[in-house]
């Protein structure tokens, strides 16, 4: 298929109709209304799929949940304030080893914030987000092209552990357009994964809940997921690198703000500068082995955010102390530029006296 | 190298369009592209504004604080662009609907009265293509055929309109 051009938002859709979604659900909230227009439009055209506005962000998640227990690819998607509301059917497909595919282009937070990129929602998709004792995946695309490809990888990722999986995206990656190319065909048969609730015509009916008296039986299922996310977190590590082999100076960062960072790099670069940049793609699970690895190189750590510094702490945490990080961040919805964080790299470049 | 463009007026002038065609003649010329439109609580009749940026490399950031390029489509945008401006820019002003009053001298103007000449051309609402026209060829970042070949892909189905489009693009570029 030729390039075509999308903004990230329809990008996911496209996407995930090509990855077998059979259910979207969503609520609008900007900057994420073309993913639930697209959705309105071309998966409700599609046999045997299924388009809902639902009237809440916590119905559409529930929703989500119903499709998924009859074993269906699902999807919702929302910004910040939304997700926030969907928190708590994140937490009851955690526990009942559902998978989803739930998707945040952030904005800028706390409270309703702004309707403008941030990510200040890392520690909230990363820690569970919800209560209890869960995690789920998550990916951070930095291109229109990535979203599409990760939207895509999402479905299988989550059907493949059975957990819920959320796509951190931003109001900006949402909104611009680019070129993209889906090398994918949908599927022509509807995918079904087993164990599904469809009816229990010739066998023992089952039921699928979350609550149970006996406390012993919920440390089990916590055991089951932890063995599980010990797991993912063994096969599933995703990041990037850019110029990192003589690298003096590492810039980590993800999603958008990576994509700024990327392009400081090169002009610091230029300068004679040796910048090297670690992109995490899965934010969780984080990928802490490569933080340590690069370490082995360079003692000097930059992670650069659109929040007041959240993925610091687990760079800091991968390090054990063993670098020196220093962190410099935009948030509420503020979009830094190159030259902004090439100021920043070059401050820290002549300040640590690195050469 | 990479050029940012933004492309500023009147919700329903078609500053959008005219960025989506020149991002699409980009990206079938094989180059690096993005298009960033400007979104909000925008209020009718208010402004809107879309940045395209274009680039023989990967594009860090869609966002211009000083693009290279700027298209005024009337005076709310000529105030609130052409401080931004790169020293060694170009201003495009739509000179139909817009009294110029330059405070820069390290920026070049260029005045189109697009209005003017897409009213001679028969439909006002082609001001922007005639725009769109002028600036190719001022600006020599795409060709008139990308344009023209873009314009084809999006109009379709649409054969009377993909005429007026090309008639009111060509007469632009033929401007300069």
């Amino acid at each position: 298929m030729a390039k075509v051009l999308m903004n990230g938002n329809s990008a996911i859709g496209e996407a995930a109709i090509r990855a077998g979604c059979q259910c979207y659900f969503g609520y609008p909230i900007t900057p994420q209304n073309e993913l639930t227009e697209y959705m309105a439009t071309h998966l409700s055209r599609k046999k045997g799929c299924t388009f809902i506005q639902a009237e809440s962000e916590i119905s559409a998640i529930n929703m989500v949940y119903g499709a998924s227990l009859a074993g269906v690819r699902a999807m919702t998607s929302s910004s910040s304030p939304g997700i926030s509301l969907k928190q708590e059917g994140i937490s009851y497909l955690a526990a009942c080893e559902l998978p989803a595919v739930i998707v945040n282009m952030t904005r800028g937070g706390p409270g309703l914030g702004s309707i403008s990129a941030a990510q200040s929602d890392y520690f909230q998709a990363t820690r569970g987000g919800g209560h209890g004792d869960y995690r789920t995946i998550v990916l951070a695309p930095s291109s229109v092209q990535e979203l599409a490809d990760l939207t895509y990888k999402a479905f299988d990722l989550s059907d493949k552990y059975r957990v819920p999986l959320v796509i951190l995206g931003d109001g900006m990656l949402g909104q611009m357009i680019e070129p993209v190319e889906f090398s994918y065909e949908a599927p022509k048969e509807p995918i079904i994964r087993n164990n599904a609730l469809r009816g229990a015509k010739g066998r023992t009916s089952r039921i699928v809940k979350t609550f149970t008296s006996n406390p012993a039986t919920v440390e089990e299922i916590n055991w089951s997921l932890f063995r599980r996310y010990q797991l993912i977190k063994q096969e599933e590590v995703v990041w990037d690198t850019f110029m990192v082999e003589d690298a003096q100076l590492i810039v980590v960062a993800f999603g958008i703000a990576a994509r700024i960072a990327k392009g400081a790099i090169k002009s610091a670069r230029i300068e004679g500068m040796k910048v090297g940049m670690l992109r995490p793609i899965t934010l969780w699970p984080f990928p802490a082995e490569k933080v340590r690895e690069v370490a082995n190189r360079t003692n000097y750590f930059l992670v650069f955010e659109m929040n007041m510094g959240q993925m610091i702490e687990d760079v800091q945490l991968a390090l054990e102390g063993a670098g020196e990080v220093s962190f410099y961040g935009r948030t509420g919805g503020v979009i830094p530029t190159p030259n902004e964080v090439l100021r920043v790299i070059s401050r820290l470049y002549y300040q640590k006296g690195l050469k | 190298m990479l050029v940012k463009t933004i492309i500023a007026g009147f919700g329903g002038q078609g500053v959008l369009s005219i960025g989506l065609s020149l991002t699409q003649a980009a990206m079938l010329e094989g180059r690096y592209v993005t298009y960033l439109p400007s979104y909000g609580a925008e209020v009718r009749g208010g402004t809107a504004n879309c940045t395209v940026a274009i680039s023989d490399e990967e594009i860090a950031s869609p966002v211009a604080s000083t693009p290279e390029f700027v298209i005024a489509m009337n005076q709310p945008s000529l105030i609130r662009f052409q401080n931004q401006i790169q020293s060694g820019g170009v201003l495009f002003l739509n000179s139909s609907l817009t009294q110029a009053e330059i405070s820069r001298g390290d920026i070049e103007v260029v005045q189109v009265p697009a209005d003017n000449i897409a009213e001679e051309l028969g439909n006002r609402k082609s001001a922007n293509v005639v725009m769109l026209g002028a600036f190719i060829k001022k600006s020599n970042l795409v060709s008139l055929d990308s344009v023209v070949k873009g314009l084809k892909d999006t109009l379709k189905e649409k054969q009377k309109l993909r005429a007026i489009n090309k008639e009111a693009l060509i007469t632009g570029y033929n401007l300069f």
